[in-house]
Formats: structure tokens, sequence, C-alpha cells
């Protein structure tokens, strides 16, 4: 198999120990694993010379409910343990079971998943390969093989979890050198394949904080190649509030069409301007789909995977509509 | 001795005699191994396609510490090939290298960290050369061929024959089409990667471990590489994780470990990442395809014209059989009064293909049923129809020359046929739905050797113990196919004893007598039938030497199951045992097994398609089409298989539908397709094989046609009931939704791209539409058989 590079190991138990050594630079976070250690066998982080892993900081995993009916899920909880427990809404228990293997559920975590790295074929493959066509951008090289024109990373996104979260608005909190701070789960993720995550890279991701539903319908659709083991490579979220035949807040969130997930806004102004219909449907579908821009740079073709966003849109919306009538 | 199954072994469904430590992990796979002092090997590949090699630097990881050894292509400079007419490969590369992922150096070390990080600080200078990816870019001239000296066209091995008048046959047709396809490459994918431990015995001989489906032939290639006497060597199969093909060639890590082992005095061993067996691959050839046929009114063939143009990869490897068989087998379903063959394999700079289940038939068998498919619809035929109108009959010859014996195809198709109802839901299903038929055959065996020599291709040796214990002493590699379990249960058969009490040493060449090994889906019939003619030596021993003490005629004394009787005298096995020993000494019996010599035609490209008895199977599939998301969905397989006389039909049933699965992956996902030279996806991750929630039910229907020279009448069945499963889904898939997909995989794409052209007034068609650019020979005449 493949090696890990030469690396140390810390697993302090305390958090601000964990931020500590972060903020040290050389280190990555660990907490399932289940995308670190990959990525570091296939050496894509170069600059990485010490794994800090959350496993013994106590109170980052569990699930609460709070008075108001708001869920708080660890980041340290695992997506098998999310996707069983009946407290934590369908549409989240529903994504987090979506994700990759019943093994890997045991292993991945809900702050992991949040995290997960952005994901290419061109570098998502060991260091010898990747020599073979020259580096690419973010594998320290001078350009993007996707689209060499820009200077630019396109790596997707590729979190089941994200999506559902944005569109739940559901509230991230860090804890960092300067303190904690709580961000829109929207607020977490960058449009960027180097760098896709807002959050500073000494904060550690402790808790995700889901606003309860009340009224709120949801779901989430997955498109992969198998029924297992796959990443996404088109996700789909949508939250929808219904008031008298007529949808009247929505949000409906695209995972892995970019590099961070990408809130289709032209649909969700669309769903709300008149009542729900199956005419409706198939425009909010369309204009779902002339959102995006998919890049060949994962499994199937860029325009295969771009036809397939209305087709999910408008199976997902047709769902959750269906409740109301 | 009685030759038919009487003692109730052979047709009893039972597990594996290694079952229990495949299914619990006790089995030792070449990576258990370890050994004191073992050293770690790592090979370091080449990161470019094709380029001269200026300079190999080992000096920075000679001076590591902990590194025991480096070699380059310098150390191991004599060339080999599996195929005595393709000697074109290197351990490690000389020269020039001709894919990403040749091995071009190794260090062994003392822990596989610091073997990793000396292959690291090995500085190679290329010079780079253009780059051949494409069939079409190497059926033109190349300044610089992959092979050879320049200028010339990358050709590797090219078929050019006819048999009979196809002009003629065109001339008298009714009707004639043609079609273009694709079959796209794969890789075999086995879950254990390969592997190889070599080491010094105490009296300093070479002995070899691997994860290999061929132990003599690495035992060859190692004896032709090392420069040492065979004798000298001693190779050693271990279990394997699957093979499916991927172990039938001899590759760089094992001559690499066992020249360490040679160099340092102490065990190396070279366990392959995944990604490295991606790139080692010799796995199915992509194949793009031309077929012509003439029918009748009725749909009678009269005559065919097949053009086959075959993506070798970097290197000979098997491809010079990988070519022929892409057609030579078409003829053994279908009786074809005229047929054209014509084949070119071209080098690419590309890991090498070679042999995966099925051996270069699947390609050709799926174009020609999606063709008959077609053809049918042309002439208002059922596919059932236009099938069993073109039938090969059992006992008789085929257009190129092949010997057919015993033949259940008839009734295998009946047999899915009615199964399935295919008769009242084909065309009648709701829209989405659909069914799909084919047909396959496949060999029982390679009828040569891949060597020329005129010895048996198969050997058995039987010992018994006084206490009664047999042990079957055979070279035969069990790939997981299950052929350890074969060689118990022919005995056991034969003997009347219980297969699990018979001990089975396999697949050393130090231990036992010569297999050639597990390829060609040969071993039941040439080391069963070894092993049923030692057996039934045996048998002989004991009988005449019971009569002898019991003073009765020898034919009236027979073996009942762990017993020895005649008439009411009856002596337990273990007595008998101790009173031939006592009769005749030691008590060993051997058996071989050579394929007749006349089942073959006398033409250049005859020596490959002959085989001593060809499986047939038939195959219904059942399908489920998004036609919005294009996903297909195989629901339901029916798979009848003649295998002649099924030895343990639970095995029969778990090669049926492994077999299925496998295809399933073939069909519908899986591609070793490459973006320039690099490999699209070498990672379990990315290379899309099918899982449990993918598999479809399957309803395996074993047909018994009992061959006259299998052993108790078996034929094979590792391989043959893949092949009409593709095919199948295919034809599923335009009864579904109407469209023509012609190329495999059919990736949901593609089923998408035809549905919108057809929507457009397109012919709702996904496939190739042109050829290389490439003029084969006028083809060689050979006159069919007269009859």
């Amino acid at each position: 198999m493949l090696r890990l590079p030469p690396l140390d190991y810390a697993a302090p138990s305390d958090l601000d120990e964990v931020v500590a050594l972060l903020a040290d630079g050389g280190s990555v976070l660990m907490a399932g694993g289940t995308d670190l250690v990959p990525n570091l066998k296939r050496r894509q982080y170069p600059g990485a010379a010490r794994i800090v892993s959350l496993r013994r900081v106590p109170g980052v995993a569990g699930i609460d409910v709070a008075d108001d009916g708001s869920v708080r899920i660890g980041a340290l909880t695992t997506l098998a343990e999310v996707a069983a427990d009946d407290r934590v809404p369908a549409v989240v228990r529903e994504a987090a079971g979506l994700v990759a293997s019943p093994q890997l559920r045991n292993r991945g975590t809900v702050g992991g998943n949040l995290c997960v790295d952005t994901r290419c074929h061109w570098l998502n493959i060991p260091e010898t390969w990747r020599q073979a066509a020259e580096p690419c951008l973010k594998a320290g090289g001078e350009v993007c093989w996707v689209a060499p024109a820009k200077k630019w990373c396109w790596a997707v996104s590729s979190s089941d979890l994200a999506p559902v979260m944005v569109a739940l608005e559901a509230t991230v909190r860090l804890v960092g050198p300067d303190g904690v701070r709580e961000v829109p789960a929207a607020e977490l993720y960058r449009d960027d394949g180097m760098d896709h995550l807002a959050k500073r890279p000494a904060e550690v991701i402790t808790e995700v904080v889901i606003p309860p539903l009340t009224g709120l319908r949801a779901g989430y659709r997955k498109l992969r190649r198998r029924g297992s083991i796959d990443f996404p490579i088109l996700g789909v979220a949508a939250a929808l509030r219904f008031v008298d035949g007529r949808c009247n807040d929505a949000r409906i969130v695209l995972g892995a069409v970019a590099s961070a997930p990408l809130r289709v806004t032209a649909a969700e102004e669309l769903v709300v301007s008149e009542p729900w219909s199956e005419g409706l449907v198939e425009r909010v579908a369309e204009a779902a789909g002339k959102a995006v821009r998919p890049m060949s740079n994962t499994d199937l073709t860029s325009r295969y995977r771009k036809r397939m966003v209305p087709v999910y849109v408008g199976r997902l919306l047709r769902d959750l509509g269906g409740y109301h009538e | 001795m009685r030759l038919d199954p009487h003692h109730g072994v052979v047709g009893t469904a039972a597990p594996r005699i290694d079952g229990l430590a495949q299914a619990t992990g006790s089995l030792r796979y070449v990576d258990d191994l370890a050994f004191p002092g073992m050293l770690w090997g790592k090979i370091l590949r080449s990161t470019q396609a094709h380029a001269r090699v200026v300079s190999v630097d080992t000096r920075a990881a000679e001076a590591m510490p902990g590194v025991r050894a480096v070699l380059t292509g310098e150390d191991l400079p004599v060339a080999f090939g599996l195929l005595p007419v393709s000697q074109d490969e290197h351990a490690l590369a000389i020269d020039k290298v001709r894919h990403v992922g040749e091995p071009v150096a190794a260090v062994a070390a003392d822990d596989p960290d610091i073997a990793q990080r000396a292959v690291d600080a090995i500085e190679v200078v290329y010079e780079p050369l253009p780059a051949v990816t494409t069939m079409e870019e190497a059926a033109a001239m190349a300044d610089e061929p992959i092979h050879g000296e320049g200028p010339r066209v990358n050709r590797h091995r090219e078929v050019s024959l006819e048999f009979g008048d196809v002009d003629a046959g065109f001339d008298a047709a009714y009707h004639v089409r043609e079609d273009v396809l694709f079959y796209q490459g794969n890789n075999h994918a086995a879950l254990e990667t390969h592997g190889a431990v070599g080491l010094l015995t105490d009296e300093g001989r070479l002995h070899v471990y691997s994860s290999t489906q061929v132990p003599h032939y690495l035992h060859r290639i190692l004896a032709k590489v090392l420069e040492m006497p065979e004798g000298a060597i001693r190779v050693t199969a271990c279990p394997t994780g699957g093979g499916f093909g991927g172990k039938t060639d001899v590759f760089s890590h094992e001559l690499v470990a066992a020249k360490f082992a040679l160099v340092t005095g102490r065990p190396t061993k070279i366990v392959l990442t995944r990604e490295e067996v991606f790139y080692a691959h010799r796995g199915r050839h992509p194949v793009l395809m031309w077929i012509k046929t003439g029918f009748t009114e009725d749909g009678r063939i009269t005559a065919m014209w097949l053009k086959t143009y075959v993506d070798g990869g970097a290197y000979g490897s098997y491809g010079a059989a990988s070519l022929l068989y892409t057609g030579q087998l078409l003829p053994v379903t279908y009786d074809i009064p005229a047929y054209r063959f014509q084949g070119v394999r071209f080098f690419t700079n590309k890991p090498a293909c070679g042999p995966k289940r099925g051996h270069g038939t699947p390609q050709g068998r799926f174009g020609l049923e999606v063709h008959l498919d077609k053809a049918a619809e042309d002439l208002a035929l059922d596919p059932v129809a236009i099938r069993r109108r073109n039938l090969i009959e059992p006992h008789s010859l085929t257009v190129n020359h092949l010997r057919v014996t015993s033949c259940g195809l008839a009734e295998c198709l009946d047999r899915v046929v009615d199964a399935s109802g295919f008769r009242d839901r084909y065309g009648e299903m709701p829209p989405g739905r659909g069914l799909g038929l084919a047909v396959g055959a496949y060999l029982s065996g390679a009828g040569l050797p891949i060597y020329f020599n005129d010895m048996p291709q198969s050997e058995v040796m039987l010992k018994v113990d006084r206490g009664g214990g047999v042990t079957v002493y055979s070279m035969a590699a069990d790939c997981g196919q299950g052929s350890t379990t074969m060689l118990a249960t022919v005995v056991g058969e034969a003997l009347g004893l219980d297969p699990t009490e018979l001990t089975v040493v396999t697949a050393d060449t130090d231990l036992t007598p010569i297999d050639l090994g597990s390829y060609s889906s040969r071993v039941t019939f040439m080391a069963g039938n070894a092993a049923l003619e030692a057996a039934l030596r045996l048998g002989d021993l004991i009988l005449t030497a019971v009569a002898d003490e019991w003073e009765v005629d020898p034919d009236r004394v027979e073996l009942g199951r762990g017993v020895v009787v005649a008439g009411d005298r009856q002596m337990t096995w273990r007595e008998a045992v101790q009173i031939a020993e006592a009769r005749w000494g030691l008590l060993v019996a051997t058996g071989s097994y050579k394929p007749p010599k006349d089942i073959k035609g006398d033409y250049r490209g005859a020596g490959v398609g002959p085989s001593p008895a060809y499986s047939y199977s038939a195959c219904v599939a059942e399908v489920a089409v998004d036609a919005d998301t294009g996903v297909v969905s195989v629901e339901k397989v029916w798979l009848a298989h003649d295998i002649g006389r099924s030895i343990n039909p639970l095995l029969v049933q778990g090669q049926i539908e492994g077999s299925v699965h496998m295809a399933l992956g073939e069909v519908l996902m899986e591609e070793q397709a490459f973006r320039g030279a690099l490999h699209d996806g070498p990672s379990l991750l990315d290379y899309k094989i099918p899982t449990v929630l993918e598999m479809c039910d399957v309803e395996s229907i074993i047909v018994e046609s009992v061959d006259p020279e299998g052993p108790f009448g078996a034929k094979e069945v590792g391989q043959g009931p893949l092949l009409p499963v593709i095919p199948a889904v295919v034809n599923a898939v335009y009864d579904a939704v109407g469209v023509r997909i012609d190329e495999v995989p059919v990736r949901p794409d593609k089923v998408i791209a035809a549905l919108r052209d057809r929507t457009r007034g397109g012919t709702g068609r996904y496939g190739p539409t042109s050829l290389p650019d490439y003029e084969f020979r006028p083809p060689l005449p050979v006159d069919p058989p007269g009859r």
C-alpha cells in the first residue's frame, strides 16, 4: 500500500493545546482521518509535518437538543451516529448516511465531512503519477490541467453535509487562537479549489448547530456512480416552507458543482414567485441547471453533470412539494 | 474401474476444501509471509510515456542508511516475455521507457519507508519522445516507433485470414449489414494486489513466492532472466486473492525480488500498490471492431467479415494470442459458411494489455451479439430465431477448423428463454424496462502450450500413506476458481473417498509435477483428466492386490465409499491400502494429459482457438433504464451454462455469479481509460467496480452435455459465463429505451446522449463512427473443412 510520509503525531486532551499546535504551523488536523490519511499518502500536503488529532479532546462529540429545538452535533460525532440518531433532522441523517461507505461512516465525522478537501482527478492521485503530468496548481505546480487558460483551481467541493447545512442555515462554531466565533455554514466556504475553507488554519470546528426546522421541508439528493463509496458528483439540498399552496421561503443548494456549496438564488427567487405547480418546478429546475458550470475534473462528463442538475433539482422539489398536496 | 460418477462425490454441492481458511482470513497470502532479516523492495516507475533513459543516478539512494541494494536495467539485462514471439520486456527499463509506470529502478531496504525515500532519491534523466496514445496515432508512420527502428507504423501483429468465399456469400445474401463497435479496456482489479518474496534457502537455492497463476512460466522466465539453471530455482505460487488473468504474466517485481535475494542474500518482499497494479495492467484490450454479415431472408448467415483494431499498449505480453482470440472463437457458436477475419494489434505508450477472463473473446462476442440483434430487427426476426437458425451442431468442425465436440448451446438458449419468459415479454415491457439475449462460448483449455513442446500440459501424482491418506500433487495454482477442490473431488469420486479427507499439494515447482497454469480455463479439463488417470491407476493397484488377497477375479472387486467390496465381502480402504502396499511397495500413481493433436487447422494462426472442448452459455438480462438520468440498472440475469458435467455445482454457481458481477462492471462502469498517457483513475475509488448494491439477481442454470473427453464429462466454467452477459445487457437497453449503445461501458452520459440524439430526429445511436486509417494485407485463403 501507499506509505504515509514521515509525520509526528499529537493527540492532546485539551482543545487549547490542539489550537496551539495548529497555530504552530506544519500541522494538519485529524478527526476521523478518512479524508486526511489518503490525501497524506498521496502527498497532497507537502508542508505537513505533524498530525494533530482531536480524538482525546472532551466535549467535541455527541448530539444534544436545546430547549428551542435546535440540534447541536459535536464535530467529532461519527457520520454513522448521526445517520442513526432520530433526534437529528431527517435530511441531515439521510445526507450523513449517503457519505462514502458503512465502514467509512463508522470512522468519518461530521466536522471532517464539512471540511472534506476539494477533489479533482488531476490531484487525487499518488505523487508519482502526478509527476507524469507535471504537478497541477493545487499540487504546487503552475497550471490547472482542467482549464489551463486561467491560473485558478477548480477542484470540487465534495461534502454531502455541506449543502444540507447551508440549506438549513446551520451555524458552525469555531475555536481558534483568537477565541470562539460562530459563523453561518455558508460562510465557512470559499469558491476556490486551492483554499476552500474560510476558517483560519488554526481554527477548529467544534460543533454545528442546526436551528429548529419548524415548518421547513428539506431533502437531499446525491448523484454518484454507485450506491455506496463514491463522493457526490452532484448534491442537491433544498429547504422549503409552504403556506397555502405556495412556497414562501426556499433555499436550494448544490454540492459538487463548484469549489463550494452553491446556493442557486435564481432558482430560489423563482420558486417563491408564484403558486406551486409542476410547470413552476420545471422552470426552477431549469434555472438551477443554468446556474452551474461543472468542469471535467471528476467522474462522468461535465456536460452530463450539468444536465443532471435540473433532473435532480426537479425530483427533489417534486418530493418536497408532494408532501404539501 | 468405473468411469461414470457413482460415489456421489462428483455432482454434490460442497464448499471448497480451502473455503474456511479463505473466509476466516487464515490462508497465507504472499503479503502474509515474513522471514527473519527480510528486506522491502520498492520499484521506481517511469513518469514518462515515451522517453530515452539518459541516466539513472542511484548514488543518493545507495548512500541512505538502511538501503541494502539498488538495481537498474543493467543488472537484469536479459529480455523476456511470456510468449516466445514477444521477448520484448526487461525487468527494469534499458535505454527507453514506453509507458508511464514502467519499472526503471528498484531499492531493497530495511523497511518500506526507507525503500520509498530511497526510490524518491533516485534521479532519472529522460529525453522525452513523441508519445502515441491512440490507435489512430499508432496507425500513422512514426520516426521513433515504440519498438524497433523507424520510420514505421506502431503495428505489433496482424492477422488476415479468409475461410471460404466471403464475397460470394455477401453476393448471395438477401440482407447485408455492417456495424462499428467499441469495447473499452478494463483491469482485473483482483482484491489482492500482486506481490512476491525472493529468498535464498539454506542450500543456497533461490526460492520465489509469488501471487501468480503461472508458477511454471515464472520458473522458466526466472531461469532465463537470472541466467540460472531451473533446478537452482524453486517457485511457490501462494494462494491468490483473485487473479482473473491478471497474474498470468510474469512481472518486474517478481524478477526484481528474486534478484535482490541473490544480491543481498536476504529475503526481499515486494507488494504492489493498487496504482502500480493499474500501471502493470495486462488487462482487457480496448477493441474497435467493424463487422459485416450477410443473411438469407430467414436469417441464415451466408458470410461474415470481421475487422478488429486492438490497442495493445506498450508490450507484447499475450497480445499475439489476444489478437487472434478477438475473432477466432466466433464460429464456435454459429455455423458461418464463409468468414474473413482481419485484425491488427497496435503498440501504444500505455501499460500493456493481456489476458482477462475471456481473453480477447468478450470484445468480438459483444460485437457479434449486438450486430445479430440489429440484423434480426432488419429481417423482422426475433432474437431467439436468428440465433437458433445459425447454431453450430455438436460434433462438427467450424469454418476455421476448430473441432466442436459436446455442445449444449441449444439447450442453454431454450432454458434462459423459458426461464425469463423472453418470448412473451421481449418488446412488450413498459417503457424503461427491457430484456436482452446473447450467447457465448469459451475454451476448456488452450489446445497448444505457450512454448512449443510435445510433453503433457498437466501431470498429477498421487501418493498413499499407510493410514489410507491420499495426497494429490499438482502444479495447478488455485486463483480462486476452486481448482484445488476440483482435484480432490475428481480423485475422491474415482476412489470413493471424501474430498475433505484428501491432502492436495499444489503450485510448487519443487514438490509438484507440471501444470502449465491457471489460464484459458484449462485446469479442470487438463489437470482433472490427469488426476482421473492417476486415480484410476491407483485404484487398479489396490483392487488387484485385494483380489489377490481374497483370491477372487479382479473384475469382481470394486471401490465403495471408503471400502473395497466383492460380493458380500468388504474391507476398509485403510486395510486395502496396507494390503496393496505389502503387495506393490510404495503406492504412487501418476496421470498425464495432453490435448488431442487433430483439433486444429493447418494455417498460420491456427494455433489460437483450438481447445479439446468448448463450454457454451446463453444469457437473458433484464434491465431498467432511467430515461432522465441514463442510469442502467440490471435487475436480473438468467444464465445457462453448458459445463459438460458439474463436478461441484456450488463452485459452478459461484463462477457463474462471479462472472455476472464482473460482466456488469465491464458493461456498465469499468474503464482502463487514459488522459493522454495518464491513467484516468488508478484507485478502487475512481475505477468503478459494481458494489453489492449494483449486483443483480442471478438465476444460474447448469446444463450438462457430458463431454466425451472431459474428466467425468466436465468442461470449463471460469470464463465462459462472462461473455454473453455484456451484449445481453446492451441489447436489453435497446429493448428498454430504443437506443443503441455500440460501445461499452454503457455509461449514463452515453445513454443520455443517445436519447437526446433520437429526440432531435437522429438514429438514437451512440458509438464509434470511424476506423483507423490502416490497410490490412490481403487475407490468406484457407479452405474450410470438407462437409
